[in-house]
């Protein structure tokens, strides 16, 4: 055998330097092709936006404020891409973020550090997640059924607790919390830079940490996982336990935004959400999925809402292009992934 | 003779009223191929199970190394250094050669960060080492897009790196082509020759009998021959005795096939 440097492979499995599946780009597109696939959804989309209406769509003003809301969801979707992969679902993350945001709204109102506030937001979606995790998997429960079931209980716990009043959290408006986690630098609002780093972790995460190689072989072969010595469950409620982390981010980051809590808090994500998880390119079958899709396609989502409005149709063509979109992006990824089985 | 590596005695196991095994003795010595026949429904499948504690046997016991183990479960085969290639392979398909070997072992270092590079280069190496290489794919690809053989491959990296001692191999070369048939017995040689020990669980006959040094045939859940190689002349008389004791009331004319 011919000595070569060991990071050029070794002689007989690995392809020679030079053959096609080894060349940087096909290895790159191989391996992210729905991420890639979510994107070229967005650049078309942006461009036709473009055509239509140049002089809004050329500008900053309208990107800042999709900038504004976006990385709100962005907490809620890139979780969600966990659970997903894992072969699970979870419906009940609105509620744990409004829950979690009115942990947070309660302790700032009795005069609390907002750092205590969100600390006790994150406690409050740790614990939720845990419950959640924990009753789909020792019940035996269908995900899909019991977290719809624990959203509507939560929300409930939140209508009865709240009775329909908000909390306005004036104090924060002029903190120094709110510069920094919801300020504005360099003409972007700073919640993005927060959301960006949270994304980037995920990725991290989901692709180079442990974690994330038993989310997608427990979302791919639960058995084969089990019979390797993968503790299947833990890493189920594990992934509801980081949703739950996801959606008291999110409640955070809303309230300090608005620096109001409201009892509804949450409820309008459930399915742009879960919409951006999908349009990004993380299939509905388990096993595989892409962080950066999902934050891709949670970007599609909100440019669509303001966007159609940009172009100059009027509000009523929202849902109906939200729904184009979404149907067209599937179709795409359909074409472009393969599942084996 | 040294230790049994390991040793199954009276094990009976029982689903329901159905008994697929019922007083079964089994051992495995180091650096041997065990070869394991019988006809479907013999048992062969709950043995398996029952080696890689998926299965609890209803009674009997389990020694290994001589010593008695009590609460045998999937845990306790693996401390024990048994690997089980189970017909199915138990391998994620949409996961790449990389992520399957490391299935649940996965190198890494604090907090869990993998040892991605690390990783990668052990697979190739084992890989060719097996000799389960080509230049259709890296240790990259999805083991989807892989051929049966090269499964086959990937689950048996995967069982050496475990660092087995015994690996069982589950119909190994059903479906495979006569090379990768071949791949398959080479390397079932070099871990016999590596002191490690195999049970060769196959329907192919002449497969079992080109390799196996002790021939176990179950049927109806117990063992009706064990033999060693040198008893046994010749394929033909395994198969002549799968046949004689497959008979409703299996005679003793079996007997003279082998001595």
């Amino acid at each position: 055998m011919t000595a070569r440097p060991e990071s050029r492979g070794v002689e007989g499995i690995d392809p020679p330097v030079g053959h096609p599946l080894q060349h940087p780009v096909r290895r790159f597109v191989d391996a992210n092709r729905a991420a890639l696939g979510a994107l070229s959804v967005l650049v078309v989309m942006t461009a036709i936006f473009i055509a239509a209406n140049p002089h809004v769509f050329l500008g900053w003003n309208i990107y800042r404020s999709v900038l504004t809301t976006l990385p709100v969801t962005l907490f809620l979707v890139v979780p969600l891409v966990f659970v997903v992969t894992a072969g699970e679902i979870d419906l009940s993350f609105p509620a744990t973020m409004g829950l979690s945001a009115w942990i947070f709204a309660l302790v700032v109102q009795a005069g609390f550090n907002p750092v205590v506030g969100l600390a006790a937001a994150l406690v409050t979606g740790t614990l939720l997640g845990a419950l959640v995790g924990a009753l789909v998997v020792y019940f035996r429960l269908s995900s899909l059924i019991a977290t719809l079931g624990m959203n509507f209980m939560l929300r409930g716990v939140i209508e009865i607790g709240a009775q329909g009043k908000s909390i306005a959290l004036v104090s924060l408006a002029r903190g120094w919390a709110r510069s920094v986690f919801a300020g504005v630098a360099f003409g972007v609002p700073i919640q993005v830079i927060w959301a960006l780093t949270f994304v980037a972790f995920s990725s991290l995460l989901f692709n180079r940490n442990r974690f994330g190689a038993h989310v997608k072989i427990v979302g791919d072969n639960p058995d084969s996982a089990r019979q390797m010595g993968i503790d299947v469950n833990a890493v189920r409620i594990t992934t509801f336990v980081f949703v739950g982390l996801g959606a008291a981010l999110a409640g955070f980051f809303s309230t300090m935004i608005d620096f109001t809590w409201w009892a509804t808090s949450g409820d309008g994500y459930l399915l742009p959400a879960l919409a951006s998880v999908f349009v990004g390119g993380t299939p509905t079958w388990g096993g595989v999925g892409t962080v950066a899709g999902g934050a891709i396609g949670a970007l599609i989502v909100s440019l669509i809402q303001t966007g159609i409005v940009g172009a100059g149709l009027s509000g009523f063509y929202v849902q109906f292009f939200n729904g184009l979109i979404i149907i067209i992006s599937l179709i795409g990824h359909r074409w472009n992934q393969i599942r084996y089985r | 003779m040294g230790t049994r590596l390991i040793q199954l005695r009276r094990i009976t196991k029982s689903f329901g009223r159905v008994d697929a095994l019922g007083g079964a003795d089994f051992h495995v010595d180091p650096g041997e191929i065990v070869g394991l026949i019988g006809d479907n429904g013999a048992g062969k499948s709950t043995l398996v199970k029952i080696l890689a504690g998926v299965v609890k046997p209803t009674s009997g016991e389990i020694l290994v190394r001589g010593e008695r183990i009590s609460g045998w479960n999937a845990a306790r085969s693996r401390e024990a250094g048994i690997e089980t290639v189970f017909q199915d392979r138990a391998l994620a398909l949409q996961q790449s050669i990389v992520r399957n070997i490391f299935m649940g072992c996965e190198l890494s270092g604090p907090l869990g960060w993998l040892k991605i590079g690390r990783e990668r280069r052990e697979a190739e190496r084992l890989m060719r080492d097996l000799g389960f290489t080509s230049k259709a794919f890296t240790a990259r690809s999805i083991v989807g897009q892989l051929s049966g053989g090269e499964r086959q491959g990937v689950a048996i990296a995967r069982a050496v790196y475990r660092q087995a001692e015994l690996i069982v191999l589950d119909e190994p070369t059903t479906a495979l082509s006569i090379t990768e048939t071949g791949k398959v017995f080479r390397f079932m040689r070099e871990a016999r020759a590596s002191g490690r020990s195999i049970v060769f669980v196959g329907h192919n006959i002449h497969q079992v009998y080109d390799i196996a040094d002790r021939f176990v045939v179950l049927d109806r859940g117990k063992v009706a021959l064990a033999a060693e190689r040198r008893d046994v002349p010749s394929a033909e008389a395994l198969i002549g005795v799968m046949e004689a004791v497959a008979k409703p009331n299996p005679s003793a004319d079996w007997q003279g096939l082998v001595r």
